[in-house]
Formats: C-alpha cells, structure tokens, sequence
C-alpha cells in the first residue's frame, strides 16, 4: 500500500499551522491556502495531526 | 472526499465547522475521534454532550449519539444520560467559561461524585464566540475586551479544580501535543470514574490578537516550548515551573463511581 499527501483546498482556511510545524518544510501558502513546494515530504503525518480543519491527510492508495 | 477518521466521525455535511482559521479546536475534536477510533469503541455506545460556547459546536459536527444543551449544564444532561444509560460512554466536550464559570458548580459536584464520564475541555483561556471576554482561565494581566487595562482575576487551574473537588482522573494535553492529547483522552475513557483532560486550546482572533501574542501558530510555538512533562515537573522547583505549562497525566485515584454504589442502593431498598 502505497501512500500520498492529499490536500482538500476547499476546507483550509489558510492558518499556516501545516507550514510552520511541517518537518521537512514542504508546505507553503498560496492565495490563503496550502500547496506541496516541494517533493521532499517524508508523509509523517504532522500536518493531518495538527490541521484544524481537516484539509490536508496522507491517504493510503490502493494498489488497484 | 476527507481523511477516513473524519469520515466516520464527522457530520460531513456540516463541514468545514465554522471555528475561526487556526483555532486549536479543530485539532482537539480531531484528536477526540481519534482516542475513539484507536480504541475502538462502538459509535452508537458514545453519547457526547456539549454546552454553549465556541467548543461546545463539537457536538454538532461529531458522529455519534449527541446533545448540545444549555450554557454550563452539559454535566448535568450528562448526569442524567449515564444514570439511566450506564452502558453508554458519556463523553462531555466544553469550553473553559462553559465549565468553569457558569457550569463551575456541575463540574465540582460531577468530580465529587465521581460519576463515569469522560470530561473534556477545550480551554482557550477566553469567551471567543461572545466576542473576547476574559474568562476564569484568563491568566491575570492578560487582555480581554472587558479586561482593556489587564485581567485582575487570578486563573483557575481547571484540572487542578476537578482533582480537589474529587476527580479520579485528570490530566493536561495541548492543540500542539496532539499524540500526547490523543492518548490522555483514552486513558480518560478507559477509566471507570470522573476523568477530565483540560486541553490547551489556542484562539488567534481574540485571545493572541488582544495580548499582542501573535497567530496560531506562534500561540502553539509557545506551547512546543513551553510544556513541561507531569513526570520530570515533580522534580522541578517552583521557580524552574514559572511560566510553564504542566502536561500529561495529573492524577489517578481510586473512589467509588456513582454508578455503581446508586445501582447498589436500589438493590438494597428492593430487599
């Protein structure tokens, strides 16, 4: 099961918070809402823990 | 199509909630279904109740079976749903005025109790829905929009308050602890008693605007920096503790639920 960084641009509210706290700093904020920068995301799950709007989780993809 | 936990413990339609960009409730109600699903509990055995206020919405935007009642009485609707449903795992969500101000007494005599429900606050250290009020939570000379010269009050300490008053169980999570916080909440649904998990919310539009303290995520950078752990506080001085925040379990202790000695006392006047 492979697994991917899925962003739900019409819940975030543009807070910043999946930025700050990101490890690897591959979040930034465009037009008030979050975009992948660049490809080093490790899928660590910090954003979808901290995201108060629940607009951005890693989501397993099936193999299908 | 949303993340598979808010899928199953969200109300959908009813999202994106209305909390304000960056408000620490979001995190929290995520890290309460979260402590539900790691412990797989049964959806329908969950009754959650809620109050008034900017915490109290959790209820609306929860799953399971939910009752958003009157401002400060969410403890005492959750009385009486645990008295005749003692099956259910009553799970009260509130904020800090909701439970320490107008609901200070339900909370106490709730803790004296001990009656088995699971208390969590969602402390934002102010009236956020009612526009910036400074509440029993507000630390003293901070700023609210009834407090423009500073807040003379001094805080309470809503775990603290809970233990004293005869809590079996409390602890202290954070917005920014969220795998902590998920934790302390299921240890507080797994415990046979009164448990309450204060959670250190963070409100960017009136608490961090009216005392100059920044955004979200700089009112969680304060709460990454500054949180010290129950276990390493106990062999801290009161000076090394200034300004610090204690998290994790508080307390745990070992008295009669209410439950169970009301069911005894109707056995006995049967007999």
């Amino acid at each position: 099961m492979a697994k991917k960084l899925v962003i739900n641009k019409a819940w975030c509210k543009g807070c910043g918070i999946c930025v700050a706290f990101c490890p690897k700093k591959v979040l930034g904020l465009k037009n008030e809402k979050v975009n992948i920068v660049n490809d080093g995301c490790i899928l660590c799950g910090q954003c979808e823990l901290r995201c108060p709007d629940y607009a951005i989780y890693v989501e397993e993809e099936s193999n299908e | 199509m949303p993340a598979e936990l808010i899928n199953k413990y969200m109300r959908e339609a009813h999202l994106p909630h209305i909390w304000c960009p960056g408000c620490g409730h979001g995190i929290l109600m995520r890290d309460v279904a979260q402590a539900i699903e790691d412990l797989g509990l049964d959806q329908n055995k969950i009754c959650l109740v809620s109050g008034i206020g900017c915490s109290s919405r959790a209820a609306g935007y929860m799953d399971f079976n939910t009752i958003h009642t009157t401002h400060g009485r969410a403890i005492a609707f959750a009385t009486g749903i645990k008295l005749a449903r003692p099956d259910m795992n009553v799970i009260v969500i509130a904020g800090d005025g909701d439970i320490a101000a107008i609901g200070g007494n339900h909370l106490i005599h709730a803790a004296r109790r001990n009656i088995d429900m699971t208390v969590v606050v969602f402390n934002n250290d102010i009236y956020g829905m009612t526009g910036g009020q400074f509440s029993p939570t507000t630390p003293t000379g901070d700023f609210a929009t009834t407090a423009p010269y500073g807040n003379i009050d001094r805080p309470f300490d809503i775990a603290a308050l809970a233990e004293a008053a005869g809590a079996s169980y409390t602890a202290r999570g954070t917005a920014y602890h969220a795998p902590l916080t998920i934790k302390l909440i299921k240890e507080g649904i797994e415990h046979k008693g009164f448990s309450l998990i204060e959670c250190a919310s963070v409100c960017p539009t009136y608490y961090g605007r009216k005392n100059k303290k920044g955004g979200s995520v700089e009112l969680m950078t304060w709460q990454k920096e500054n949180c010290v752990m129950s276990d390493k506080a106990q062999h801290m001085s009161k000076e090394e503790l200034e300004g610090k925040l204690v998290i994790g379990r508080l307390s745990e202790k070992d008295y009669p639920e209410y439950t169970e000695q009301y069911k005894k006392i109707i056995e006995k006047a049967r007999k």
